[in-house]
């Protein structure tokens, strides 16, 4: 064992480093998005895209992608945007797009340009996505589709929309499912916001009503549509997880224990809350050192084994425990709201926790609930056999 | 040995329900939520019930009855979530009646009984301070200082404020100084202020060091009884859910892993409801448990409470986290029950801090 970078890497992190010195932060309002440029003209982001594509294309090498992390993390420097465009979409495509539907959306979509909704879960399919009713049929040139899709998060915002819909309904359930790109711009798609619990609309209802989509804006074959999904589910769950986030709220965490006061004193010095910090914490080192591994085992080639199928679970579970010391903290701010973010209010510093303690539990369902990812452990993960209702209703 | 409630507390408690289905089911509740008017119909047919005088004194235009029949009038309206000053309104008369004057009594308690007045105690303090022994506003006659998480103080006619030396004085509506600004919290069925004075005249209750304790502990036996009645309604929510949403064919509930958390929740909710009788009645009978007990029931039910809240998002997957869902109003009361007059953990250690088995 050695965590020491060889000195080829120490240099390419001296490179980062000075690369980072020169040019964050900047000044101007598209401060970001030319820096964005100049990273990926360095070869420092978006690696594993083509340049015709709008990426630096670069060699695999995850040591140097996770150096490129630390040190933008260091640096505080913009790094790939979130979103589920660049993070999902564009890895999907990628993998299983043809030529014309890389070159069209790819770029864009790396840019921040394109805004992307994940067209998923309807209102009887969500842990079963695979019962989706949505329906699709090639008429003349063009799909014409029709249902409804629900929990769509920045569909609001959304130019297109990456949608999984039912076009063979007489295949078995999971082999009549494609994968279609829609313009949410026409008539048809209308999208009302659902307010979240925390009182801000972030997702919405989709109703598609005789949408229209070009024949060939279906990514993989018809039928297909299942498998490429599941592409995109992989790529989601590389993108949850970060080991430094969850550092980042123990970090938090404890400054707010050091600022207020429990039993006479400042809680960071009362004895059950060293407890708790020192309890997530090792979750939280947990984390990070799992992390190292599979990034070591990823830098040989090999499987990190059954912990990438546990990094969601781990993620939101450890969240939990750290809203729910929050909120102890806290103490009477601990009934405070979110805060009127919609309203254009900014939160104050307790509000945004108790936003964290709510979010953290649609984080839980997002993406696929705690059951579910049990499951996906015991079965994927332990070999033990399937879910019986689950099996019967795939045939 | 009897350990049951009566057919009165019974009926009392069917009675209330029926009222609060009438007249606040969930789809009133969530128009309210978007409106931060008082209620007066609903508070006046609660009136009509003799909700508000329940526990003051006949002599004084009440019914004269018990901590614990306010007791199971919460846990019904936590069932309910009925939205309004009830809480408030009863640890103000209650404190009235333990520390006030036969003049103050005479002059404030009847329009209190019949809920024709509104009033609500002032105890928060920021910094979350709500421990008599620790509360640092001063004055006498007048006051100048602040106070925090007061509930309906924008509809009360008379507040009951919590001074220097647990002392307990009373601020009328509209009297010189006073001024209330709305605290943004999430509970919307009972909404809080912040409340400045500024020489603002105070009439002083003559036992009021004595009473404010037994009124924080009454509080906190009825924050459990409202708490239990939550819970409760959150659990009957989500297993309706799971006995009709199907996925993969069948209805949730036939997942064993959705069922034994069900079945855990269960375990979070039923037991609690002799905890929160017991604590109630020890307010009137048992004088050498009442505080200990109340703090018991506060933090072990309010705790269990927001936990059945987060389960109750859980088992009803996406649409449990939307507003339009009814968990969240249910949710955030619990958010209100464990933070008003002190947290879990506080109520803990004062709850050891009096234990027997600690000595
Ligand atoms: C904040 C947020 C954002 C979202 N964004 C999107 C988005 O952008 N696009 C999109 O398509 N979807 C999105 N979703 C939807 C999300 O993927 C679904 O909510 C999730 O998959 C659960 O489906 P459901 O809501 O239908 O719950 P259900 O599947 O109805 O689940 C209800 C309960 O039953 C349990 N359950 C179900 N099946 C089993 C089983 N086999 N064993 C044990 N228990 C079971 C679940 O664990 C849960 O407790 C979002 C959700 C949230 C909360």
């Amino acid at each position: 064992m050695d965590l020491t970078y060889d000195s080829e890497l120490e240099s390419f992190r001296d490179e980062v480093r000075s690369f980072l010195e020169e040019n964050w932060p900047r000044q101007g309002d598209d401060a970001v998005q030319a820096f964005r440029q100049r990273a990926i003209e360095a070869g420092y982001l978006y690696r594993h895209f083509p340049r015709k594509y709008g990426g630096s294309e670069q060699e695999a090498h995850p040591l140097k992608g996770q150096i490129i992390r630390e040190e933008f993390g260091r640096a505080r420097a913009p790094s790939e945007p979130l979103g589920i465009g660049p993070s999902m979409l564009a890895p999907t495509l990628l993998e299983r797009g043809t030529e014309w539907q890389k070159e069209k959306f790819i770029p864009r979509t790396l840019t921040g340009e394109l805004i992307w909704c994940q067209g998923y879960s309807e209102p009887g399919s969500g842990s079963d996505l695979a019962s989706l009713r949505t329906k699709g049929e090639l008429v003349g040139d063009e799909w014409v589709i029709n249902g409804q899709k629900v929990w769509t998060s920045g569909a609001h915002l959304a130019d297109y929309m990456f949608c999984l819909v039912r076009t063979e309904p007489d295949a078995p359930k999971h082999k009549g499912i494609s994968y279609l790109l829609i313009d949410m711009k026409q008539p048809g798609v209308e999208v009302r916001p659902l307010r979240t619990m925390t009182g801000t609309a972030d997702f919405n209802e989709v109703f598609l009503n005789d949408v229209r989509t070009p024949r060939d804006w279906i990514v993989g074959e018809r039928g297909e549509g299942w498998l490429v999904s599941r592409t995109t589910l992989k790529h989601e769950r590389n993108s949850i997880g970060g080991a430094r986030r969850t550092e980042e709220s123990l970090n938090s965490l404890a400054r707010l224990a050091k600022k207020t006061m429990r039993n006479g004193r400042p809680a960071i010095e009362d004895p059950e809350i060293r407890q708790r910090l020192a309890t997530i914490e090792g979750y939280v080192q947990a984390h990070k050192y799992s992390g190292f591994r599979q990034l070591t085992k990823d830098a040989k080639g090999e499987s990190p084994g059954i912990i990438t199928l546990m990094m969601k679970l781990f993620s939101t579970n450890l969240q939990h425990e750290v809203s729910k010391l929050s909120l102890d903290l806290l103490g009477a701010d601990g009934m405070l709201s979110a805060g009127d973010a919609h309203l254009g209010k900014p939160a104050s510093d307790a509000q945004s926790w108790i936003g964290a303690y709510m979010y953290s539990l649609g984080i839980a369902v997002a993406g696929g609930t705690a059951n579910i990812q049990r499951n996906v452990i015991g079965e994927r993960g332990l070999g033990l056999p399937r879910d019986a209702a689950a099996k019967r209703s795939a045939k | 040995m009897n350990f049951d409630l009566t057919e009165e507390q019974r009926m009392l408690q069917e009675t209330v329900g029926q009222l609060a289905e009438r007249q606040c089911p969930p789809t009133e509740i969530h128009k309210r939520l978007e409106s931060d008017e008082h209620d007066a119909a609903l508070w006046s047919s609660l009136s009509g019930l003799g909700l508000p005088g329940l526990a003051i004194d006949a002599a004084h235009g009440g019914a004269g009855l018990e901590i614990l029949d306010l007791a199971v009038v919460s846990e019904t309206l936590g069932y309910h979530a009925v939205p309004g000053p009830f809480l408030g309104h009863v640890l103000a008369a209650h404190a009235i009646g333990l520390g006030g004057s036969e003049e103050q009594k005479k002059s404030w308690l009847p329009a209190l009984a019949s809920g024709e007045r509104i009033a609500t105690i002032a105890f928060g303090e920021a910094g979350s301070v709500w421990d008599p022994e620790h509360w640092s506003l001063s004055g006498s006659g007048s006051l100048t200082g602040e106070k925090t998480f007061v509930p309906s103080a924008a509809d009360a006619d008379l507040i009951v404020v919590g001074l220097t030396g647990g002392q307990l004085g009373v601020v009328e509506k509209g009297a010189s100084g006073l001024a209330i600004e709305p605290v943004d919290c999430a509970d919307l069925t009972r909404r809080v202020f912040h409340v400045s004075f500024d020489d603002t005249p105070c009439e002083t209750l003559p036992g009021g060091a004595a009473a404010a304790p037994a009124v924080r502990d009454v509080g906190l036996s009825l924050l459990a009884a409202d708490a239990f009645g939550g819970s409760h309604r959150l659990l009957d929510m989500c297993v309706e859910y799971a006995k009709t949403r199907e996925q993969f064919g069948v209805t949730i509930g036939s997942f064993q892993g959705l069922k034994h958390q069900l079945a855990n929740m269960a375990l979070d909710v039923e037991p609690n409801r002799g905890l929160y009788w017991f604590a109630a009645y020890a307010q009137d009978h048992a004088p050498e448990e009442a505080q200990r007990m109340a703090a018991i029931a506060k933090a072990h039910i309010t705790d269990r409470y927001m936990q059945i809240g987060r389960d109750s998002v859980e088992a009803h997957g996406g649409i449990g986290f939307t507003w339009e869902c009814d968990v969240q109003i249910w949710f955030k009361r619990a958010m209100f029950d464990r933070a008003f007059l002190g947290t879990p953990s506080e109520h803990r250690e004062r709850a050891v801090q009096l234990a027997p088995w600690a000595a």
